[in-house]
């Protein structure tokens, strides 16, 4: 009886030793950048027009497969089909809120809801019925290259992944604060009223936005494609962790999105290391349930 | 806005019930038994959806309930499969009670709500895919058993009476909460909290109320789906594509109406079929219908196939009473 | 005297920075018409939020019949019989007028025969009967006036705060309504008014409190009010009631 109650003490202590949280924490940091850059898009969405995009999921995904064939048809490594793709998505977004989004919903924060819940239905199993469910992933020479810093082994892919996203971060802080369209933006999600009167042509500036966040999603996807599976759920997986962070960070708020990035990134890990791959889910949907209910309502209580 | 009494509701439900004497295609009857498990769940979803306003992207969570609760009760606990399915009923009304108690305790609506039921019904699927009560990856299958006693049956009929008994109670229950107090504060607090407060109406208890009997309705169908097919997963349980097909049927026949999901369930099923004939058996396509119908219905026709049919009617009254010569009434 | 229908005593409300309500008292008697009036942002409907419990007080009491209701939620607020209207209108817009206003009649009714019975009744009483049927999103804001009148009066209250009733309301609307805001004070339910139509408040008001940056400056009959300098001073500026009476204006 003793004896499995110390052997209990030894695998706590050896679960709490540095050796384990070290990498672990590191690790979570790394793919929290990730998680970042995709959260970047969704608060950036939300912070100008005011919506949730339910369909940044399902966009995600189609980044992941557009980045997966660059590859696998166009010979592009990834990180050079970051080039390509960016600006094919920022389109893309552009098109859907300019031509699908915006006209369909009227306005109405419940009739928003349900076209961008309609889109992630069809964009994700158009990509299940033409592709379908299987898991794909591609196989690069310096996917499994690891850095060595002493304390822990840290793979190459996800260290420029961090990289790349907090580059990525920065550009978007440039934009926001010294190009006329991102004063454009800023001035649109204060006071959208103002903005229309002061001249500024808010459906191009509500387009653009969806654009940038869909543009993201595009880098994001190439980051991770390295280090990553690609099936047309992936999307989801991602989303609701994105979801979880924007709320965490603060609804359009850049840094807010960065830190909590990072903050669920080690959550992740640690609740997986403790957990299991699986359950190591449920952690972070946890805390997005709990953080939705006991935020106060003053902050995001009704209004998208 | 009158609505369909009662008596219209039992006419068109004895009406339907004279199907299966009209067809013995299993085909046929399985298609039927289908849109009206899709109504069943719609209705639910209704009731806090189209009434309450509240839209949940998460009921998944209650079908699921209702399914797993039932099977359980059944394979591990060898309860009779009638009383299983009324304790499955429970159950998702009462996992119905917990989500609302917290959620609208807390005054979440709009996005934030159906952020918050979407991740709900994700924390019981990935809970049903791990956990061994649940089956966790393999799920559970009930044994086969043909006889009535056991909610079996040899021939598809009676399974389709027993659904249409359940959207008929469905439709009657709404119908009345249509004519009643709570009905009305119900659709108040839909269109301005605020000022329903100011009325005397407990927002809260209102839609938390209303979350419970959704619940207990979409619990009914995912009893009813696990007593039908016999076999029941995380994914069929829990997945977002019942998710989807509970608030696409109502929005489809029109919210906030009686009748609303069962038109929209057969629309929807009917689509779903017709894809199929069209381009095969592929996973996903129906699904890609469903969500192009969902963007073109909030465009052009928001209040679904009733809000189409009302206005219709209005224009012809219109025209009628230009026609006799009548002012505009 | 017997113990006023509603009391508010030493009411303060902060928001951040800025103090909205600066130790506010004031007492309502039953089955008069009491007014509120005062320049725009004194507070004043901030002051109503408070009475009817849609926001706390930072400070201070409510007492209803001398019992302390202060911060009861709304619809707590509205069973005691305290009603509100919303200065800008809040009508059920999916919903016809007398659906609307059914939604107050079952404040104290179960059925709903009955409910819409009574709501046709108060309909009649402030001019809405023709109306009855129309989605209230088609109203006029004359129209929508009433509903908020109506559904609130469907509530049986014992105190109706009506939230400036009038603004927006031409002339001729406004002849319209004021008998039926009279009739309402016949009925015997008390009247608490913030308005800022002289005529209405001249005419209708027993009491009038004059609010100016969250404080009350006067009190007293409407004659009274209207002649005090320091009222004047808050609606016009500062020495405007020397340079009115200079000028041969003012009223006696």
């Amino acid at each position: 009886m003793r004896a499995s109650f110390y052997a209990a003490l030894a695998f706590c202590g050896r679960m709490l030793s540095p050796i384990i949280l070290v990498p672990a924490v590191l690790n979570g940091l790394l793919t929290g950048a990730v998680y970042a850059l995709v959260a970047l898009g969704l608060t950036l969405i939300y912070g100008v027009l005011h919506i949730i995009n339910f369909a940044h999921g399902a966009l995600f995904s189609a980044a992941l497969f557009a980045a997966f064939f660059a590859y696998r048809l166009l010979g592009l490594d990834p990180y050079i089909a970051a080039i390509l793709l960016t600006p094919v998505f920022f389109l893309l977004g552009y098109g859907l809120q300019r031509f699908v989004i915006g006209p369909a919903a009227h306005g109405e924060d419940r009739n928003i809801l349900l076209v961008t819940l309609g889109l992630a239905v069809v964009i994700e199993n158009t990509l299940l019925y033409a592709f379908r469910a299987d898991t794909r992933t591609v196989n690069l020479d310096y996917a499994f290259n690891v850095i060595d810093i002493g304390v822990a082994f840290l793979s190459v892919p996800r260290v420029i992944a961090f990289g790349v996203a907090l580059v990525v971060a920065l550009v978007l802080w440039l934009i926001l604060t010294l190009t006329d369209t991102g004063k454009a933006m800023r001035a649109v999600a204060k006071e959208k009223l103002g903005a229309e009167l002061v001249g500024i042509d808010v459906v191009h500036i509500y387009a653009v936005t969806f654009g940038l966040g869909t543009a993201c999603l595009a880098i994001a996807a190439c980051l991770l494609l390295p280090t990553y599976y690609v099936n047309p759920h992936v999307g989801n997986a991602f989303v609701l962790v994105a979801f979880t962070i924007v709320v965490l960070g603060g609804m359009g708020s850049v840094t807010g999105s960065l830190l909590g990035g990072m903050f669920v990134g080690v959550v992740e890990s640690l609740s997986g290391l403790y957990l299991g791959e699986s359950l190591g889910q449920i952690g972070i949907f946890v805390m997005f349930i709990l953080v939705l209910l006991f935020r106060p309502s003053g902050l995001f209580g009704e209004r998208a | 806005m009158k609505g369909i009494t009662v008596p219209w509701i039992l006419t068109i439900v004895a009406a339907l019930a004279t199907l299966p004497l009209l067809t013995a295609s299993n085909v046929v009857l399985n298609f039927l038994i289908v849109t009206l498990l899709i109504a069943l769940v719609a209705q639910g979803w209704n009731v806090l959806g189209g009434y309450g306003g509240q839209y949940s992207f998460g009921h998944a969570a209650f079908f699921g309930t209702g399914a797993y609760v039932t099977a359980i009760m059944q394979m591990r606990y060898g309860v009779n499969a009638w009383a299983a399915f009324a304790v499955g009923i429970g159950g998702g009304a009462l996992v119905g009670a917990i989500i609302g108690a917290l959620t609208f305790r807390s005054g979440l609506r709009g996005s934030y709500f159906a952020l918050v039921t979407l991740a709900f019904a994700e924390v019981l699927r990935i809970l049903a895919s791990v956990a061994p009560l649940t089956g966790a990856g393999v799920g559970i299958l009930i044994a086969l058993d043909l006889r009535p006693q056991a909610f079996q049956f040899q021939s598809r009929a009676p399974f389709y009476w027993i659904i249409l008994a359940l959207v008929g109670v469905s439709l009657v229950v709404v119908r009345m909460i249509e004519q009643s107090r709570f009905g009305a504060w119900l659709v108040a607090v839909r269109e301005n909290e605020d000022a329903a407060k100011a009325l005397g109406v407990n927002p809260t208890r209102v839609k938390f109320a209303a979350m419970t009997v959704s619940a207990a309705i979409t619990a009914a169908g995912g009893a009813f789906y696990a007593q039908y097919y016999l076999f029941i997963d995380s994914g069929i349980a829990y997945g977002s594509w019942i998710s989807v097909e509970a608030l696409l049927a109502p929005i489809v026949g029109g919210v906030g109406t009686v009748l609303g999901p069962l038109l929209g369930a057969l629309v929807v099923k009917a689509l779903g079929e017709l894809t199929k004939l069209v381009t095969g058996d592929t996973p996903g396509l129906d699904l890609v219908v469903y969500g192009g119908v969902l963007i073109l219905i909030v465009a052009f026709a928001p209040n679904g196939i009733t809000g189409l049919l009302t206005n219709l009617r209005g224009h012809f009254m219109r025209l009628r009473a230009r026609a006799l010569g009548r002012s505009d009434g | 005297m017997a113990e006023p229908l509603l009391r508010v005593e030493h009411v303060s409300k902060r928001f951040g920075g800025l103090l909205a309500i600066d130790d506010v008292s004031l007492a309502v008697e039953a089955g008069r018409v009491t007014a509120l009036i005062g320049p725009n942002g004194a507070g004043k409907t901030t002051l109503f939020s408070i009475i009817s419990g849609f926001l706390p007080p930072g400070k201070g009491r409510i007492l209803h019949r001398g019992t302390d209701i202060t911060g009861l939620p709304p619809y707590l607020m509205a069973r005691r019989g305290i009603a509100r209207t919303f200065q800008i209108v809040q009508p059920f817009a999916g919903l016809t007028v007398h659906e609307n206003i059914a939604v107050g009649a079952h404040l104290s009714r179960r059925s709903r025969a009955e409910a819409l019975k009574a709501a046709a009744e108060v309909a009649s009483a402030v001019g809405l009967a023709n109306l009855l049927d129309r989605p209230a999103a088609s109203l006029t804001v004359a129209g929508r006036k009433r509903l908020e009148v109506a559904r609130a009066l469907a509530t049986e209250p014992e105190l109706l705060l009506l939230d400036e009733v009038l603004a927006g309301l031409n002339p001729t609307e406004v002849a319209a309504m004021l008998p039926a805001i009279r009739a309402l004070a016949g009925r015997g339910v008390t009247i608490l008014m913030i308005e800022h139509v002289m005529q209405a408040v001249m005419s209708l008001a027993e009491h009038v409190f004059v609010l100016a940056e969250g404080r009350i400056v006067a009190q007293g009959s409407p004659r009274e009010v209207v002649s005090n300098p320091q009222v004047i001073e808050s609606y016009l500026g500062r020495g405007a009631a020397t340079r009115l009476v200079v000028a041969g204006g003012g009223h006696g």
